[in-house]
């Protein structure tokens, strides 16, 4: 039981990590909401590995690139928005997999099950998340320029199209991974509040982005510590620690502000 | 390219949404002159600045003289206030070395206490001396401005061409900008280009900017009078 729980948090710390540090970038880009629709895009994905038994990553990372191609392919047809695809896309993803989801692992489905995984899933999970903020922390320069402004990155001589497409892969291995730990349902939570919280806090950009991993990391260790406490399910309560936190940050931001203002006037 | 020439465009067109932007655009700069892109809303600046970067597709030719450094001022950049972002990070996303950066950010008129201030703390004014020290790293021959004025008190813009003369000055700097702003174009710019899809002139700006070519640049409605300064 002790080596299980073990594995459960040791699965969380390096998904949530990554996933807290990819979202600093997410959000500078106001794409954190994307991680949403990509995260019900897997459900078909995330049935099916219910269903036969395998990793609920492995099933789920098909379909997120799946779901990217066929809104990227859909607006080069349309010309619709992006949004609009987007919503078309995940919605007919979420019907497809409530037509065949075993109703008995709807809650797995939805909100994650992290409880069972085994020793190899772990060693994966880490290696697949360290990998990724090995992969972030080389792009992370060249990806603010771009989320700065595109023309500014291109007039340096970045690779804007070549970038974005790394970004997009690193989204859909993030989104995979996440849905291992929150489900279908908040993969976006994952991504957005760890890096709006330490957005609250920092004052620079080593600050705000190794704030992200670590608020996104001590989410995950509070909420599988919670879930051992309580019983009650780890994906959510992750999500609750860090809005916890974001709110938290949220005070000591007005705080901080307050004491500026005061020595300000002073 | 010829002696003394920097830049040559030839024939430029540009096409997008199946529109004509530019169409037949040609002209050539020495190094060492001002020019100022003048021209209506949709005229096409902002895509000709965009093509001399190489960032948009085009027909025609732009030759740049050989190895040619160029920076770039954009016209804003709203998305940064969105990034919890000091000035130093700006600077380091060029990767620049911090010696050089100090250089520049006390030529543009900044002491170094000022690199740990957030950016999206900055007024337009000192945000616009900030794009304009960050379009100088790495020392180019080369400055390409987007509206330099944009979003700037009177005060505060007086002093950006000022700041932008004396950089010219002391760096040997070539620029070209886009302006909306005719006393800027008299009392800066070495040459003007009239934009509007097709060149409308082109020339030192006292002889090529007369009210009948401002009137074929901006229609009836140019009410038009040239200072005479001294």
């Amino acid at each position: 039981m002790e080596g299980q729980f073990f594995l459960s948090m040791t699965t969380g710390i390096f998904i949530g990590g990554a996933s807290g540090y990819l979202g600093s970038l997410m959000l500078s880009r106001r794409m954190a909401l994307v991680a949403g629709p990509l995260g019900h895009l897997t459900l078909p994905g995330i049935a099916l590995a219910l269903m036969y038994g395998f990793d609920v990553s492995i099933g789920a990372f098909p379909f997120v690139v799946l779901g990217i191609v066929l809104i990227w392919l859909f607006e080069v047809r349309t010309k619709l928005p992006m949004e609009a695809l987007t919503a078309v896309v995940f919605a007919s993803a979420v019907a497809v997999a409530f037509l065949f989801l075993p109703v008995e692992q709807a809650e797995t489905a939805l909100v994650g099950d992290i409880s069972k995984v085994g020793s190899w899933e772990t060693g994966i999970s880490a290696a697949v998340a360290l990998f990724l903020v090995f992969v972030i922390r080389r792009i992370y320069p060249k990806m603010v320029l771009i989320n700065v402004s595109e023309d500014l990155a291109g007039s340096e001589g970045v690779g804007v199209k070549k970038y974005n497409l790394v970004y997009l892969v690193l989204i859909a291995v993030i989104v995979a991974l996440g849905v291992k730990m929150v489900g279908g349902l908040l993969t976006a939570a994952l991504v957005a509040i760890p890096a709006s919280a330490s957005r609250n806090l920092s004052r620079n950009l080593s600050q705000y982005a190794i704030g992200a991993m670590i608020i996104g990391s001590v989410s995950s260790l509070l909420g599988i510590l919670l879930f051992k406490l309580t019983g009650l399910p780890a994906g959510p309560l992750i999500i609750l620690v860090s809005t916890a936190i974001f709110l938290f940050s949220i005070f000591l931001k007005d705080k901080r502000m307050s004491r500026g203002q005061l020595s300000g006037i002073a | 390219m010829e002696n003394g020439l920097i830049l040559r465009v030839k024939d430029l067109r540009v096409e997008m949404d199946r529109r004509n932007i530019i169409d037949h655009l040609s002209f050539t700069v020495k190094k060492g002159d001002i020019v100022t892109i003048l021209g209506p809303n949709g005229a096409g600046k902002t895509v000709l600045l965009k093509c001399l970067l190489g960032l948009l597709p085009y027909d025609g030719e732009i030759a740049w003289e050989k190895g040619v450094k160029i920076g770039y001022v954009p016209q804003r950049l709203p998305f940064i206030k969105d990034i919890p972002m000091s000035v130093m990070d700006f600077f380091d996303l060029k990767g620049a070395a911090t010696r050089e950066v100090r250089e520049i950010v006390n030529a543009v008129g900044f002491s170094d206490e000022f690199f740990v201030r957030k950016m999206g703390d900055l007024s337009s004014g000192q945000f616009q001396r900030i794009l304009i020290a960050w379009g100088l790293v790495g020392n180019p021959q080369v400055l390409l401005f987007d509206e330099p004025t944009t979003g700037i008190d009177i005060g505060g813009e007086e002093t950006i061409y000022n700041l932008l003369a004396r950089l010219k000055k002391e760096r040997h700097l070539t620029m070209l900008l886009v302006t909306h702003d005719l006393s800027v174009v008299y009392q800066f710019s070495t040459h003007v280009i009239c934009l509007s899809r097709r060149t409308v002139c082109y020339g030192p700006p006292r002889e090529v900017l007369t009210p009948e070519s401002l009137q074929n640049l901006y229609g009836g409605g140019m009410k038009y009078y040239q200072h005479k300064h001294g």
